[in-house]
């Protein structure tokens, strides 16, 4: 990423010295600004959280180096893992339904040219724009029992609303929440893809016989795929690091979403509630992990596929 | 903690959102004034009136609570307070608790609850004001009120308002269903039931999220969760298992699950409108709830005068015993650069009699500092709230004066989420109360060895 300047010299009459460092430092100073961030404020934490990860703060005998201790306790600590659980099978659930909705407004869009599919294009993106935390405190007060409106609908019919915020539905409510910010969002990216195709092809398809349906499945998206990859990488990491939505449900059903509901929700509780900012460090590099492993996994198995996808 | 993103290798990308939030943590530094005492502090909410002196910062959320700054301000010729609310509870504490580990960033003087004060003293975060103005004022508070800011024979709080416990009660609901307050949690349940079969709403309240409530519900029947001894540090007894705290999760886990009471999370919009809605028939709760129930507009319009309180419910009615939920002191913090100055805030803050009078009136404090607490003015105080009641005399005062103080452990949080959690699965129906019981006590002692302590 630095030193790219080599492979040009071949090709070039030999550059004398003097030229040559010249170059070297106009590169150093291109990446200078870029890397001095990077390094500050991106690798430097990193690497004191993976120091703070090696050791041990105990109330009683104070802090000693444990070595890897910390990410043996966390890969055996049951709220650990049955957070790491909850969001694997929360991205299960919550990413292709948010994928199969933004594909489908994203198609429906791009089919329909009027006033009304740009005014419904920014409806279904004004959701991004809200901040997670005020979403968040919305919804908390749309799943109300009591002064909801779903308790107000139930009521018509004399049944008593579902609890959304309730230890069952929880999950529900939760994969609501983040489908509607987000659904929205991938909209757009997958729109802006749609747009980029040329048209050209939809009217060579056409000459050919296909249909609107084949235009779509054969040709659409097709030629989507990397979009989709990318929104499918985004929502992945995204959702295995669930903090936002699940933290301001708190304030409304502690009862419901324990401090280790989601891993970084309980990397949160040990550094910054009980003083364990070790192994809260480790949780998060634990959890960086299992998100690396994740993601890793997923670009190699559609590697192979994404020509024909 | 969702991230947009746009231009990363996905390498990187992964690996820097995965951590991220370990990233801001080793940031540091909480929110709020960093200046020690000596002037400069530069966010306070307050206006300092008198800008020659020095002054000391301080963290608290007493809704009155510039009221009380501005009166310290104005009577001190010493020093002057630089004020900010940085959270209510917990909020708080997790700033206090960064400042701690990152060694900066703490107020001089901070207020907590009196339960948290050994999880904060064990870290070495409070300073003992023993020698700062403990003798001069030590008359001004009950032996009670300083048991609870002590450790050992250190003292590490000044008291400024408690929470002892009695059942408020809706009027309207026990005329209706013809009930006299119970006297005894027997005669809750039997009454409860009697409510019920008429069809009535839910008589109380059982959440998971009021550790501190179910705490101080199992401390009536006999528990006693910690035994500590501040010389011996090292070692602590943890019984949260004992019959007595096992009964408390049976009983109410059987009104939960018979529908007899709620098990709505309480200080919730949810919770506040069922009390205003007339859905709880009792709320078993402190001193303070009057106020925060009328601060969040229970007891307005129609349900004006709907409120009264009567004595906690006792195990046996011969002998009984009175808890405490909540309550709050001043502390200095060891991150003071001038101690002596600080506490002299820390003494005098809330401690003049108009900022008393203004708490007690407005029914924020029930206060601890005994020229409010044998004020006749207070006793005899015919509470609005309760119809005119005179809740003080009947009720909270002698509830106060026959509290006896409890020992609390060195990490409160950890054993309050322990006690949510197995609360909120006794409410499921996944466990039973016995159960719910053993598993804070098999978590809790988990924890405390894993922090270094020899358990008993």
């Amino acid at each position: 990423m630095i030193d790219k300047s080599a492979p040009s010299t071949r090709d070039k009459p030999r550059t004398p010295g003097k030229a040559r460092l010249r170059e070297h430092v106009m590169g150093w100073l291109f990446v200078g600004p870029f890397g001095i961030v990077f390094l500050a404020l991106l690798i430097a934490p990193l690497a004191y959280a993976l120091y703070l990860s090696l050791f041990q703060k105990k109330l009683i005998g104070g802090t000693s180096f444990v070595l890897f201790d910390n990410y043996v306790k966390a890969f055996t600590d049951p709220s650990f893992l049955s957070g790491s659980w909850f969001v694997i099978r929360f991205s299960l659930v919550s990413i292709p339904l948010q994928i199969i909705i933004a594909l489908a407004m994203a198609l429906i869009l791009d089919a329909v040219t009027s006033l009304f599919a740009r005014f419904s294009r920014l409806m279904i993106f004004l959701p991004y724009a809200i901040p997670t935390v005020i979403g968040a405190v919305m919804w908390g007060f749309l799943y109300s029992k009591s002064f909801g409106p779903l308790s107000d609908l139930f009521g018509l019919f004399g049944a008593t609303p579902p609890d959304f915020l309730g230890g069952n539905l929880i999950f529900y409510g939760l994969v609501n929440i983040v489908t509607w910010q987000w659904a929205g969002y991938y909209m757009i990216i997958l729109y802006a893809a749609l747009q980029g195709i040329d048209p050209a092809l939809y009217e060579a398809a056409r000459m050919d016989g296909a249909g609107k349906w084949q235009i779509a499945l054969r040709i659409k998206i097709p030629l989507i795929a990397p979009a989709l990859l990318l929104i499918l990488v985004f929502s992945l990491i995204g959702t295995l690091q669930f903090f936002n939505e699940p933290q301001i449900l708190r304030s409304l059903a502690a009862g419901t979403i324990s401090p280790d509901f989601t891993p970084n929700m309980y990397a949160y509780q040990q550094a910054f509630a009980l003083a364990n900012f070790n192994y809260g460090s480790a949780i998060s590099f634990a959890l960086g992990g299992i998100v690396f492993v994740g993601v890793y996994a997923f670009l190699f198995f559609t590697r192979k596929r994404r020509s024909f996808l | 903690m969702r991230m947009k993103m746009n231009r990363f290798s996905a390498a990187v990308a992964v690996l820097a959102a995965a951590t991220a939030l370990t990233a801001c943590s080793s940031g540091g530094g909480g929110g709020g004034p960093t200046t020690a005492s000596g002037g400069g502090a530069s966010n306070c909410t307050n206006t300092i009136p008198k800008k020659d002196l020095p002054v000391v910062t301080m963290w608290g959320w007493y809704p009155n609570m510039q009221l009380v700054v501005d009166n310290f301000n104005k009577q001190n010729a010493e020093v002057q307070v630089c004020w900010t609310n940085v959270g209510q509870g917990s909020d708080e504490y997790d700033k206090f608790q960064t400042s701690i580990s990152a060694g900066t960033g703490a107020p001089d003087v901070i207020m907590i609850e009196m339960d948290r004060i050994p999880t904060f003293q064990i870290q070495n975060a409070l300073v003992d004001i023993k020698k700062y103005g403990y003798d001069a004022a030590k008359a001004n508070y009950s032996e009670g009120a300083w048991k609870d800011v002590s450790v050992g024979d250190a003292v590490y709080g000044v008291p400024v308002d408690g929470g002892p416990m009695a059942m408020i009660y809706r009027k309207d609901i026990f005329d209706k269903y013809d009930i006299k307050p119970p006297k005894t949690w027997a005669e809750y349940e039997e009454a409860a039931k009697k409510v019920k079969d008429a069809g009535g709403p839910a008589f109380g309240d059982f959440a998971a999220n009021v550790s501190a409530l179910t705490m101080a519900l199992q401390i009536q029947k006999g528990a006693a969760p910690f035994t500590y001894d501040p010389a011996q540090q090292s070692s602590i007894g943890v019984k949260l298992n004992d019959q007595a705290s096992k009964d408390v999760l049976d009983y109410w886990g059987r009104l939960a699950k018979d529908g007899l009471v709620g098990t709505q999370d309480q200080f919730t919009p949810e919770y506040i409108s069922g009390v205003i809605n007339g859905k709880y028939a009792t709320y078993i709760s402190a001193a303070w709830a009057p106020g925060y129930l009328t601060g969040a507009g229970v007891g307005k319009g129609e349900d004006t005068g709907k409120f009264a309180v009567a004595p906690l419910p006792q195990w046996d009615a011969a002998n009984p015993v009175q808890v405490n939920w909540g309550g709050s002191a001043f502390s200095v913090t060891s991150q003071s650069k001038n101690p002596e100055l600080a506490a002299k805030a820390a003494f005098g803050l809330y401690a003049d009699k108009e900022s008393l009078t203004h708490g007690w009136t407005n029914q924020i404090i029930f206060p601890l500092n005994l020229q409010a607490l044998n004020d006749p003015e207070f006793v005899n105080l015919k509470v609005d709230f309760f119809d005119g009641q005179q809740a003080n005399k009947e009720v909270y005062v002698p509830a106060a004066n026959a509290y006896k103080g409890v020992t609390y452990s060195p990490f409160g949080q950890y054993y309050f989420d322990a006690m949510t959690k197995q609360v909120s699965a006794l409410i499921e129906g996944s466990v039973t109360g016995a159960q719910a019981a053993d598993r804070v006590q098999e978590d809790v002692a988990k924890y405390a060895k894993e922090q270094g302590f020899t358990v008993q």
